[in-house]
């Protein structure tokens, strides 16, 4: 029998090395998946992991790993903050759209005028969307003790609901012939988040998620509120012993996780999507909970693991309709991609030792 | 593809010049986007359906490509573009959510032909395309109103769009044709999809006494629940839901998208592909009418089929006044069809359906 | 024009049970993993692997009843697989939970490909003779297929077994501290390992009532979002196995009421109306909240025995 010891550090050497493996059998088990459906597995994983980097047309598919990466990071980023110290917002998505209806509301409200005000107004209303519909949960949570996993979840399918409710009615494009959905705001200049270099796919919200990065690896690495996080994750009794206030926390990190899931939204609904409509939403707040923890909570590794996650998609979108794979295949890879991940993650943490199995 | 051969390619193509990649190969290469899963034995299968059918047209001379389940803004936008970058000649794009990007793409790729399903909005290389559902909703009305003997119609919506709107009124006006008694009871859905509360809202529908369901979603669940009460109508949407023939499915709406994408795949090899907008119904044949089982009785058939024949051949349109709006405010004029812009941008319930359109 | 006289209020109650039987069925599965500490997200995938696994397996043999067996295992099998990353590799339980997701959707869309635009055998009501003529009783409780009484019956057997057996007693045990539960001698990866299969098992059941009897056909992603329902339903009912019938029903019959509202023409707007299910739960949860509604001590934790 192997028994499994816990290494009394994290091992460097493995936390680097174990995305590697996870990868390296992912291609060979997706490899598998893609030859049981007649397609050719080589071929495949290159085309999903090469083709968006290296291929003939990676000049346009780089820029696109950053418009597709950035939601996903600057919303992971937030998320981990409570994550860390086991307060859990899975609401992220309904944030993503609360931001996204602010920031849209607030330019289309001065169409057609032309200020340069009004992209710092919609950012502004876009953080305050999505911290509002983040401090519904956390104020229930304060007040009367209420899961903030139900709240938070349950307030998606509000949010949804608004959002359609928007694109049918108040923020309906006037010239738009009855059909539903706003007024394209890529067209609107004063309230265009556009490309801040043509071609790179640079738009504020990249610039947002590089920045929130770096704010919460000195938060978590330098500040007293990154170790109260730190600290209430790890031994809640002890964060209470060394003057943590739980309250105030649960409002920061539900409250900072909201706001930056707006700003998403925001910068997503005036840049890369431009309009407000019934099917805005696209799974970033739920796909940003996986990349949280795929990054292992880390500012670094999120950053990484938003990365890899676009790279996925992008790629996946590329083998459909090269190879013929259907969407459901590469969903099944990036599901195989993810438990590898988290498996092999294993032995960071543990190194296996021949000997007796689970001591009584 | 080997290592070489991607060096070359690489080396020979350094910026969007697609035209030429396509030719290369000989073949002409059509391109799909879909919003949902092929699998969705609706809205998606059956343009599916129609790629399947340019690929048995045309063999070798044609390849498509396809990617499903694709969301609307910067996804679509992205796939698109690749597309246009592989060497597509031909892209159809089937959900109105992409047509800014379908715009956008077709700005930088003025070489590639792009169709746009339901939108309004065109470019050089841009068409619009889309089908005349109200024309069968006609059918279903006139049906309807003769089959119901509640004098209770019940109708799932999705979301309040001129699209569904123009359905309700079309099948309001042939059921009240033939019968003043009848009611439409309307539920909205909310949603594109979710057969589960497709299912509901049939129950529910019925449950307040509709002995005929009407619905403007996808999936066979209303067809299931009116099949288990016994004695309620139905009629497929979308694909012909035949498996719930003879009864309670009495006819059909089948999206038959194959003759468009053969003919405009067609322009593309002659060269004569233009621009234009296509709004074609029962005629063209891009709406099918389900077969009309024996369920129906017979004189009612023959009514139905004459009410196709008609609309088919143009004698008949089915917004022909006088109408008035829901308000008592005129619409039509005795004799005066309605224009398609007026159809287009439908947001009003014609006199005599009950309720508010959700705003 | 509102005319609420055409709600029948037999039917309407009626229709409580066969909306909630889907929810019932994966919560309370998801309940007893919850209750050995293991937060198992993957809801939603092990259902709609329930859902294709006893469609095709009913279309296949012709039995229904011979589909949700399958759906059982189906649920099961996709659940081992979380039961190997969270127990054996002792990977982050949220992580792996949702990575279930993306996998199940995935893999049954694969599954299912050649089953789209087929209707399944039905599985008819238990027939319940001349008891199913008792006034207002009848309608409502007698006129509903096996699985929804099953499901009531799953409920009160956990409810049971929790609370008076000594597997129930372990089986919290666990759940509430995982290394004091391991020192008195428990094999706590096996308890765990069994309770996610068995939450699997009911997950399974519960999409193949959707494919096989609410709606019936196969369509991708035909669960569309009840296995996330499901998930907030434990926490609801606050780990307690007759809070997830009451929560069932009440969300069941808050979809069914506003589509009832909306058929006799109620003047509120739609949107506020396909939303209040979601915002009725929200306060109901902060009106429950004031008594104990303590998470099981180890939920989410992971646990390796270090000595």
């Amino acid at each position: 029998m192997i028994t499994l010891v816990k290494r009394p550090e994290p091992s460097r050497a493995f936390s680097l090395a174990a995305p590697l493996l996870a990868v390296l059998a992912t291609m060979v088990f997706g490899g598998l998946l893609f030859a049981a459906l007649g397609k050719d597995p080589v071929l495949a994983i290159r085309t999903i992991f090469w083709e968006p980097l290296f291929g003939e047309f990676a000049f346009f598919y780089r820029p696109q790993l950053l418009i597709k990466g950035a939601p996903l990071v600057l919303i992971a980023i937030g998320l981990s903050l409570g994550f860390k110290a086991g307060i859990w917002n899975i609401g992220a998505e309904g944030q993503y759209i609360m931001g996204a209806l602010f920031g849209a509301g607030a330019g289309l409200a001065f169409y057609p005028a032309d200020s340069v005000l009004i992209f710092p107004l919609m950012v502004l209303a876009g953080a305050l969307g999505g911290w509002i519909w983040a401090m519904i949960p956390a104020v229930l949570k304060v007040k009367f003790g209420t899961n903030e996993i139900l709240v938070s979840l349950m307030l998606v399918y509000v949010a949804e609901q608004f959002l359609a409710s928007m694109s049918l009615g108040l923020l309906k494009n006037p010239e738009g012939f009855g059909f539903p959905g706003s007024r394209n705001l890529q067209q609107y200049a004063s309230a265009h988040n556009a490309e801040l270099i043509t071609g790179t796919g640079m738009h504020w919200g990249v610039v947002a998620a590089f920045v929130a990065v770096i704010f919460a690896y000195v938060l978590l690495a330098r500040h007293r509120l990154g170790f109260a996080i730190r600290v209430t994750g790890e031994a809640p009794r002890a964060a209470k012993f060394s003057g943590v206030d739980p309250a105030r926390l649960v409002l920061f990190c539900l409250g900072t996780s909201g706001l930056l899931a707006g700003l998403a939204g925001m910068f997503e609904v005036a840049g890369p999507s431009g309009q407000v409509t019934i099917d805005f939403n696209v799974g970033y707040g739920f796909t940003a909970i996986i990349v949280a923890f795929l990054g292992r909570l880390h500012p670094v590794g999120i950053l990484l693991a938003g990365g890899l996650m676009a790279l996925t998609y992008i790629g996946g979108d590329i083998a459909q309709s090269k190879l013929g794979l259907p969407a459901a295949a590469i969903q099944v890879f990036q599901g195989m991609l993810l438990f590898f991940l988290l498996a092999f993650d294993l032995f960071t943490n543990y190194r296996l030792r021949p000997g007796r199995a689970e001591v009584v | 593809m080997t290592f070489m051969k991607l060096l070359a390619s690489a080396a020979l193509v350094a910026g969007m010049a697609t035209a030429a990649f396509a030719e290369s190969h000989g073949k002409t290469k059509v391109g799909f986007v879909y919003v949902g899963p092929v699998g969705d034995g609706g809205w998606t299968y059956e343009h599916n359906e129609g790629r399947l059918a340019v690929e048995e047209e045309f063999g070798d001379k044609v390849e498509t490509v396809f990617v499903e389940s694709v969301a609307e803004g910067p996804d679509s936008e992205r796939v698109m573009t690749q597309m246009a970058l592989d060497g597509a000649d031909l892209i159809f794009t089937t959900s109105f959510g992409y047509m800014d990007p379908t715009i956008n793409v077709a700005a930088k790729f003025p070489d590639v032909k792009f169709e746009h399903a339901t939108g309004y909005k065109r470019a050089d290389n841009v068409s619009t395309y889309s089908a005349r559902f109200y024309e069968g909703r006609a059918i279903q009305g006139h049906i309807a109103g003769k089959m119901t003997e509640s004098n209770i119609v019940g109708y799932i919506g999705s979301y309040p769009i001129p699209e569904v709107i123009r359905g309700i009124n079309s099948a309001f006006i042939h059921a009240r044709k033939v019968n003043p008694d009848v009611q439409f009871k309307i539920v909205w859905a909310y949603t594109w999809f979710d057969p589960a509360k497709e299912a509901d809202a049939a129950k529910v529908l019925i449950e307040q006494g509709a002995d005929v369901i009407l619905q403007h979603t996808d999936s066979t669940a209303p067809q299931a629940a009116a099949q288990e009460a016994g004695n309620v109508v139905t009629f497929g949407q979308a694909s012909d839901m035949a498996q719930f023939a003879p009864f309670p499915r009495v006819s059909s709406i089948i999206d038959d998208w194959a003759p468009y994408y053969i003919a405009r795949t067609k322009a593309v090899m002659d060269g004569t592909w233009e621009s234009k907008d296509t709004w074609d119904g029962i005629g063209a044949g891009m709406v099918g009418i389900g077969e009309i089982t024996d369920a129906v009785p017979a004189d009612v058939k023959d009514e139905a089929l004459a009410l196709k024949a008609s609309i088919a051949d143009g004698s008949y349109h089915p917004f022909t006044g006088p109408l008035k709006k829901q308000d008592g405010s005129d619409f039509l004029a005795e004799g005066e069809t309605a224009d398609d812009g007026t159809l287009a941008g439908m947001n009003f319930y014609v006199e005599g359906i009950e309720g508010d359109i959700p705003q | 024009m509102m005319d609420l006289s055409a709600i029948n209020p037999l039917l309407f109650i009626a229709g409580f049970f066969v909306a909630a039987t889907p929810l019932i069925f994966a919560a309370i599965g998801e309940l007893v993993v919850e209750r050995t500490g293991v937060l198992n997200l993957g809801v939603e995938g092990m259902m709609i692997m329930g859902a294709i696994c006893g469609f095709a397996t009913a279309v296949e043999t012709g039995s229904p009843l011979l589909g949700f067996a399958a759906a059982a295992l189906g649920g099961a099998a996709l659940s081992l697989l979380f039961a190997f990353l969270t127990q054996v590799m002792l990977a982050n339980q949220v992580a792996s939970g949702l990575a279930l997701t993306l996998f199940g959707l995935g893999f049954s869309a694969l599954l299912g490909q050649s089953y789209v635009g087929i209707k399944p055998p039905r599985l008819g009501d238990i027939d319940f003779g001349p008891l199913a003529d008792i006034p207002v009783v009848g309608p409502i409780l007698l006129s509903h297929d096996i699985i929804v009484y099953l499901g009531i019956a799953l409920v009160v057997a956990v409810w049971a077994t929790l609370k008076f057996t000594r597997a129930g007693l372990v089986l919290r045990a666990v759940g509430e501290n995982h290394d004091a539960a391991h020192a008195l001698g428990f094999k706590v990866k096996r308890i765990r390992t069994l309770a996610i299969m068995f939450g699997g098992a009911c997950a399974g059941v519960g999409g193949a009532y959707i494919s096989l009897i609410r709606v019936p056909q196969w369509t991708e992603g035909m669960t569309a979002g009840v296995g996330w329902i499901a998930l907030a339903l434990v926490v609801f009912a606050s780990w307690r196995p007759f809070r997830v019938l009451l929560g069932a029903y009440l969300f069941g019959g808050l979809v069914q009421l506003q589509l009832n509202l909306q058929g006799v023409g109620v003047a509120i707007p739609v949107e506020y109306l396909a939303m209040s299910p979601y915002v009725i739960t929200i306060v109901v949860l902060v009106v429950l909240s004031r008594d104990s509604n303590r998470a099981p001590g180890s939920l989410g934790r992971i646990f390796h025995a270090s000595h």
